[in-house]
């Protein structure tokens, strides 16, 4: 069944009668980067306004696979479980070359996660779910639909918007205006900031179909077939894959000069999925015929405009870079933004968010790139060999590894950055957090679940936690101590972090700094540095 | 025919971006002759008839049909 797009309503906002109150935070744009900033500031007790030209979540169901760590970041904001619960989780991933196939590899998740690897799951539920939590918060979140953006300026100290309603015009001002609104960004536009970058010739064909039976055969193990020239579209490359409510993904290169507009008619679309899916009966949901660019601003923060997700960068589609970039770039800005607000941070703290994630998009941008150029081969040496790396890929392990039809998103690691303590562990300071099962008083529960949100040390086995007060400690596999303490179910915990030591995560999870004998006055320098602190003030 | 264990990998892309690279702008003799001498070189790199031999009958191995 095709997904209800029910409008949500628009209310008229207080400014058009009366001056309103500065807002400390003004969000562009109500997609799943918007909303979840919007979320991760009322977590943390600050209200927003997000300001959205439109009233339906997301038309199509484009971003539609969320990495693992996007998952863990949602799963703090409160959405995690349930899209788990709707997503398709992968099992089997296949690439074929020509009508051959060169190997398949099991996408079971290693034991011990709380999320797996990838789920697939349409960007409208995402959208959907994230204004059911955001209405969870009625005093911090100012949802406001049918308000565009049309004009705005940096007053040094706030920002003023001019918004556009069905009910005429009105102004607001916000201390921190926040850009959410997508790859083709009003604001970047009006401000004029240069955005160039690498542009890829190559089209694609987005199809999303309906279809009772499973093209894999067995809807109940979810695949992913992956095609190098494939029989049914010489030449090119192929993708299909599955997302809830037995909705295929169907992707497929197109030729350089192809006409974008008549290769989104029906026309073609169908003789194109029928050569893949046969005579099984469909229903066609969505089609998109895109080109992409790989580009980033070169500054995310500007005064007191930021930019977030696509505004600030954009990727190629393959290793699903874009949305789980964005993901990651709310997490890394929300607990920032709230400190600096809060008056416990300078406001050089959101400096490092561009240092940071202006990082981790340059390697979403290499990563993805790279799985576009492979396939896509620009001459013939490129093409032989990438048939060569085919060929020998159906028997030497190095070949299939260097086949690349995208690179699962995984999570940058901010070692050396200005933030981290260095120094020497397992997980070195700078890693994201690596999740594990644990067991404590009230039951079982994950390490992500214990640890995100807020600064905390964790103890990994036989270390002593210093006494820090007002600060959370939690113990792992440790003796009865005043601070909570959980044993490592299966030992994952302490196999994978050590067994004495302790870290000190931030709020984004990343590592702040490793200790093997921490004292009181260690861990407060730490997070002084951590917040961006220079020595000499902490 | 004899299954070699990977020794590129995590490393694997930049290995195959730093071939591409290499190629990058020269004519298709251009990069024939770039293979050539590449081989010629990793093959004193290697440094072992034996280990060359299994190489070559291996890379012989593999059918074009």
């Amino acid at each position: 069944m095709a997904y209800d797009y029910t409008p949500y309503p628009y209310v008229p906002p207080k400014g058009l009668t009366q001056a309103e109150p500065r807002h400390p935070v003004a969000i562009v744009g109500a997609g799943p980067i918007g909303l979840a900033m919007a979320i991760d500031l009322a977590q943390r007790g600050v209200p927003s306004v997000v300001l959205d030209d439109n009233n339906v979540v997301s038309v199509g169901s484009r971003a539609i696979c969320w990495a693992k760590r996007t998952l863990e970041i949602f799963d703090r904001l409160g959405v995690g479980e349930r899209m788990l619960a709707k997503g398709v989780t992968w099992k089997i991933g296949r690439q074929f070359h020509g009508n051959q196939e060169v190997y398949a590899f099991d996408l079971l998740p290693e034991d011990g996660h709380k999320y797996p690897a990838f789920i697939n799951l349409q960007q409208y539920y995402v959208e959907e779910y994230l204004i059911d939590r955001a209405r969870d918060f009625p005093g911090l979140i100012d949802l406001r639909f049918k308000n565009r953006v049309v004009d705005h300026a940096d007053r040094g100290d706030h920002t003023v918007l001019n918004i556009e309603t069905p009910d005429g015009p009105y102004t607001l001002e916000a201390d921190w205006m926040i850009a959410c609104d997508g790859a083709g960004s009003p604001t970047r536009n009006r401000m004029g900031l240069s955005f160039e970058g690498q542009t890829f010739q190559e089209q694609f064909l987005i199809a999303d179909i309906e279809m009772k039976d499973s093209p894999f055969g067995d809807a109940a193990v979810p695949e992913r077939w992956f095609w190098f020239d494939p029989p049914f579209h010489n030449g090119k490359s192929a993708l299909l894959h599955m997302q809830p409510d037995n909705i295929y993904r169907i992707d497929l290169q197109l030729d350089v000069d192809a006409d974008a507009k008549l290769e989104a008619s029906e026309d073609k679309v169908i003789p194109r999925i029928r050569a893949i899916v046969g005579d099984k009966p469909f229903r066609l949901d969505w089609v998109s015929v895109y080109k992409f660019r790989c580009i980033k601003l070169d500054r995310f923060v500007h005064g007191r405009v930021i930019f977030v997700g696509d505004s600030a960068h954009v990727v190629s589609p393959f290793g699903a870079r874009g949305g789980n970039g964005g993901i990651q770039d709310v997490d890394n800005l929300g607990w920032k933004l709230a400190a600096v607000i809060a008056g416990h941070a300078n406001a050089d703290l959101i400096g490092t968010y561009h240092d940071e994630r202006s990082h981790g998009s340059a390697e979403n941008i290499l990563n993805s790139s790279r799985a576009t150029n492979f396939m896509t081969p620009k001459t013939p040496i490129e093409a032989l060999f990438r048939a060569e790396a085919l060929r020998l890929a159906h028997d030497q392990p190095f070949a299939r590894r260097i086949l690349n039809s995208g690179r699962l998103s995984m999570p940058c690691s901010l070692e050396g950055f200005a933030l981290q303590t260095p120094g020497a562990a397992q997980v070195p300071p700078g890693s994201p957090l690596i999740d594990a099962p644990l067991a404590g008083d009230h039951g079982e529960t994950w390490l992500l679940r214990e640890v995100q949100g807020d600064f905390t040390l964790v103890g990994f086995g036989d270390v002593a936690l210093p006494d820090v007060p007002d600060f959370r400690c939690i113990g792992v596999g440790q003796r009865a101590a005043d601070y909570p303490c959980f044993t490592a179910t299966h030992g994952h915990a302490t196999r994978r972090y050590g067994s004495d030591i302790a870290y000190l995560f931030r709020p984004d999870g990343h590592v702040a700094a490793a200790f093997r004998h921490p004292s009181a006055e260690d861990v407060a320098r730490a997070v002084a540095r951590a917040m961006g602190k220079t020595p000499e003030a902490a | 025919m004899t299954i070699y264990p990977d020794r590129l990998s995590p490393r694997q892309d930049d290995v195959y971006n730093a071939l591409m690279d290499a190629h990058e702008g020269l004519s298709e003799a251009e990069s024939h002759a770039l293979n050539a001498r590449l081989i010629l070189l990793m093959a004193n790199q290697i440094g072992d008839l034996g280990v060359l031999r299994d190489l070559l009958t291996t890379a012989r191995g593999y059918s074009h049909d």
